[in-house]
């Protein structure tokens, strides 16, 4: 016996999901294009190990397993941390960052739907702070075959120092230590037009996988919307005050995470704030210390700590910024 | 004249499936062996029987009187003898029983008196009355009471008098119908109900799914020539059928939960309730049928003009049930309820009877975590959070649901229809709401058992008291018995010992309130405690929503 509604939407979780997949698929194409395949090599060992410790962790919580690896979300998660990770990075320590975020960031709060910080992220975080050498190790344009890049992958390779070359937000850090003037460093080769030689026509294909999100409906407009008006925002003001130290509003738009970011990582409906104008508040507060980090931190790129950042204030963004319920508008009567 | 239509956020277009019903006029069902008239039929008070055992009684026959003002009586729907006056099932998804009077047709349809009431020269109580002892109730599905929503404005005058006949549920069509059929005595009906109320004008809201309505209204009310009708298309969006939802697509008006839209100047009904009034006050004919739609998984979809009492197997049975039906459903698929059984009678309320099979209404897929995506959120026509709802009281944290406005939901399912977890949203709604109205009981009884208590307490006291007060003025008139004219100031201190043992009283009860509220869940007492009515005085076709408040009791 079941009450109203008898009708139900074609919707489910796994639907969901599999849209963000798929929505993931363009800037991964390209990623893969530009700077060689081993992308898909970690997405392959991350995806893994998520479905082995969710069964694992399902079957010790004594959850059902099949629905649960049906929704798809271990997927998503496993694809999100691949994808942030460098693609030289060696194998176990994707299979680490992986099984943290699952193990740790999920399970242990409840599973899906119960985990206050974004597990992609948590993996991000751990793997920076114990490993910071290795997640510098980004391939560089046109640099190494995929054989090579195995090497480094599996053999651990350390010799050919030249495969590497500096994200750009590394190289504007480097740049800037070095007493380099923000807009020289950027003027430097491997910066392509704006942010990064083939690193800003990924971004691009992230914000293009994030409009298919935005049209399909999985996400709302407010969390990209106040990101990266956030970003251009903090950017255009500090550049315009001291362009020697701060990097343009283009630059900061285009270079590491910002729009993967802005529609992929901020979105993440679990760990982030609900209501409209929380959203307004949850992204902008991850844009601001995000930009913050780049700028004044000790890590090149902070999107996945101002993520976390802005996690712990999500219970009470969402307690905070309520909308009015029906009737209860300009208190009464509209 | 094109109007301002206003929007509620909110809402989901499932699919309306109208078609099927709409395709032959209605047909008037013949009388069953034996009617099963349930006594409470309408939200306030069961009516008292008025018949015996062995009693013949005529068609239109009063059998159960309106029990105080806010109730309805209940009338015979055709002549014959009265076999019973027991508890029979109810059409109520608990499967109780209620008292029931069981009338074997005599086929001779022998009718009462019927009066047209002179309404026009009767007092506004005298109309009011009348309404109430023809069994005139809100046939949208809430069955409050129509005399009680027919009284002008207290707060204010009433402007607008809101016909709905938007008709938002999928497969219901049974006011669609009525409407193609009956336009004029329809909108007759809705310039009575104007009058009565004081308004200035008449908005008929209509969705736009319904061209055929709407066409034969607006004929009708160009026939009548009467300006301050309108008839409004409004756009097809479950729920725009919900009273508060309609008024506020067609006025801009957001009647807040717990407040009347009297309060606001508007007074809503439904479009068979209009005609119901008509046919009260210009007939002298009591509501003793309705228009119920069948639908579904039947061989032959269509709307039968019925007589209340009618046992629900006999009506499917014109419509040919299909054999794989699994379910049978009152109401639409929103917000219908189960229908324990073929026995349980059609009622006032029964605006649709709905046979479910696997294939049309498909067992909901096994309950996933919610991921806070919103689309709820999104889907609430109440400007909701329903995922914070649900997640409180699925904690049972009551007191949180309530603060997240808990009794604002007007149970209409968008949110269960849009979950992607395919979590029951609106059964965790009932369960807290019930958990809290149970809780209320408690607390209330509790309550009047202290007050008793204290109260008796203050008698024993105040005895004492004025024995002691007695026994002083008697030694006191003993000590100077010449004193006649000072008797009225032995009273005085008699007084004063009173009102001082009232005063204790009266602190001691203060703080054995203030401690009891410490108890209960903020703010939400009093909403709670109202929170059935209100949610019936909604209207429209959204309230099936408190079962509990309509039907059991």
């Amino acid at each position: 016996m079941y009450n109203s509604p008898y009708l139900r939407k074609n919707a489910s979780v796994r639907r969901v999901m599999s849209t963000v997949l798929v929505a993931m698929l363009p800037a991964i194409a390209l990623q893969c294009w530009l700077f060689g395949s081993a992308l898909l090599v970690h997405i392959a060992l991350a995806s893994v190990t998520a479905l082995l410790c969710e069964a694992a962790m399902l079957a010790l919580r004594h959850r059902p397993v099949a629905p649960a690896l049906g929704d798809m979300s271990a997927l998503v998660t496993a694809w999100l941390i691949a994808v942030c990770l460098p693609p030289l990075l060696p194998w176990w320590a994707t299979v680490i960052g992986t099984a943290f975020a699952l193990v740790i960031g999920k399970h242990l709060y409840g599973g899906l739907g119960q985990n206050p910080f974004n597990p992609a992220m948590l993996a991000y975080a751990l793997l920076i702070v114990c490993f910071p050498a290795l997640m510098a190790q980004w391939p560089g344009l046109g640099v190494g075959d995929f054989a090579s890049q195995m090497d480094w992958v599996f053999g651990g390779a350390r010799a050919v120092d030249a495969m590497t070359g500096a994200t750009p937000l590394d190289a504007l850090r480097t740049g800037l230590m070095t007493g380099q003037h923000a807009d020289a460093v950027l003027h430097t080769t491997p910066f392509g037009h704006v942010a990064g030689a083939g690193w800003e026509w990924v971004s691009l294909a992230w914000a293009l996988g994030g409009l298919l999100l935005l049209a399909l409906r999985v996400i709302t407009w407010h969390v990209p919307v106040a990101f990266i008006v956030a970003v251009a925002l903090v950017a255009t003001i500090a550049s315009a005050i001291d362009p020697a130290r701060f990097a343009g509003p283009d630059f900061h738009l285009l270079a590491g995470g910002t729009l993967m970011g802005a529609f992929f990582i901020a979105t993440d409906p679990v760990s982030g704030a609900t209501t409209p104008r929380g959203k307004l508040i949850f992204a902008a507060g991850i844009a601001l210390i995000a930009w913050c980090i780049r700028a004044f931190g000790a890590y090149p790129d902070g999107i996945a700590f101002a993520v976390l950042l802005m996690n712990i204030c999500v219970p009470m963004i969402d307690m905070k910024t309520q909308p009015p319920v029906f009737g209860h508008k300009n208190g009464g009567a509209s | 004249m094109l109007r301002k239509l206003f929007s509620f956020n909110g809402g989901v277009k499932p699919d309306p499936n109208k078609s099927a019903s709409t395709r032959e006029p209605i047909a008037r069902l013949p009388l069953p062996p034996q009617l099963v008239i349930p006594l409470h039929q309408n939200i306030g008070g069961t009516p008292r029987p008025l018949v015996r055992v062995g009693e013949r009684v005529r068609h239109g026959q009063r059998i159960g009187a309106a029990d105080g003002n806010v109730s309805s009586a209940v009338h015979a729907p055709a002549s014959g003898i009265v076999m019973a006056v027991e508890p029979r099932l109810m059409p109520h998804a608990s499967g109780l029983s209620a008292m029931a009077v069981v009338i074997e047709p005599d086929g001779q349809d022998e009718h009462v008196e019927r009066e047209p009431f002179d309404w026009k020269a009767a007092s506004a109580d005298e109309v009011r009355d009348y309404l109430r002892d023809a069994g005139v109730v809100g046939l949208g599905g809430a069955v409050f009471p129509s005399h009680l929503k027919l009284s002008p404005g207290r707060a204010m005058a009433t402007h607008t008098l809101v016909i709905n006949g938007a008709e938002c549920e999928p497969f219901i069509t049974c006011d669609d119908m009525l409407m193609r059929s009956e336009a004029h005595d329809i909108l007759h009906g809705a310039q009575i109900m104007k009058r009565l109320l004081g308004a200035r004008q008449v908005l008929v809201g209509i969705e736009d799914n319904k061209p055929e309505a709407a066409a034969a209204m607006r004929a009708a009310a160009a026939a009548l020539g009467d300006p301050s009708i309108e008839i409004v298309v409004v756009p097809t969006r479950y729920p725009a059928g919900g009273a508060k939802q309609l008024i506020r697509v067609l006025t801009g008006i957001e009647v807040p939960h717990g407040s009347r839209s009297t309060d606001y100047g508007v007074q809503c009904f439904n479009v068979a309730t209009a005609l119901a009034v008509l046919n009260a006050l210009e007939r002298g004919e009591p509501l003793v049928r309705r228009i119920v739609t069948v639908a579904g998984n039947v061989e032959r979809p269509r709307n039968f003009d019925v007589a209340i009492g009618t046992p629900i197997g006999f009506v499917f049975q014109h419509a040919g049930l299909k054999p794989d039906t699994d379910k049978l459903i009152m109401g639409g698929p929103m917000m219908g309820i189960p229908l324990p059984d073929m026995d349980a009678p059609v009622v006032k309320a029964t605006n649709c009877l709905l046979a479910s099979s696997p294939a049309l209404f498909p067992p909901p897929q096994p309950e996933l975590p919610c991921i806070r995506c919103g689309e709820c959120a999104r889907a609430c026509p109440a400007d909701l959070q329903p995922f914070e709802l649900y997640w409180h009281s699925r904690a049972r944290n009551f007191g949180r649901a309530q603060e997240y406005h808990l009794f604002d939901c007007i149970e209409c399912g968008c949110c269960a229809y849009v979950c992607p977890s395919h979590i029951p949203l609106v059964d965790y709604y009932r369960y807290a709401k019930s958990e809290i109205w149970a809780r209320e009981r408690d607390k209330d009884a509790a309550d009047s058992a202290r007050e008793r208590f204290e109260f008796r307490n203050w008698r024993a006291e105040r005895e004492r008291e004025e024995k002691a007060a007695k026994l002083a003025a008697r030694s006191a008139a003993a000590a100077r018995p010449a004193a006649a004219a000072t008797g009225a100031e032995a009273d005085d201190p008699k007084k004063a010992l009173i009102e001082a043992a009232l005063a204790r009283a009266r602190a001691q009860k203060d703080a054995a309130a203030a401690r009891a509220t410490d108890e209960l869940a903020p703010a939400g007492g009093q909403q709670a405690g109202t929170g059935g009515l209100q949610q019936a005085q909604a209207g429209g076709e959204l309230v099936q929503a408190a079962p509990s408040d309509k039907q059991v009791e």
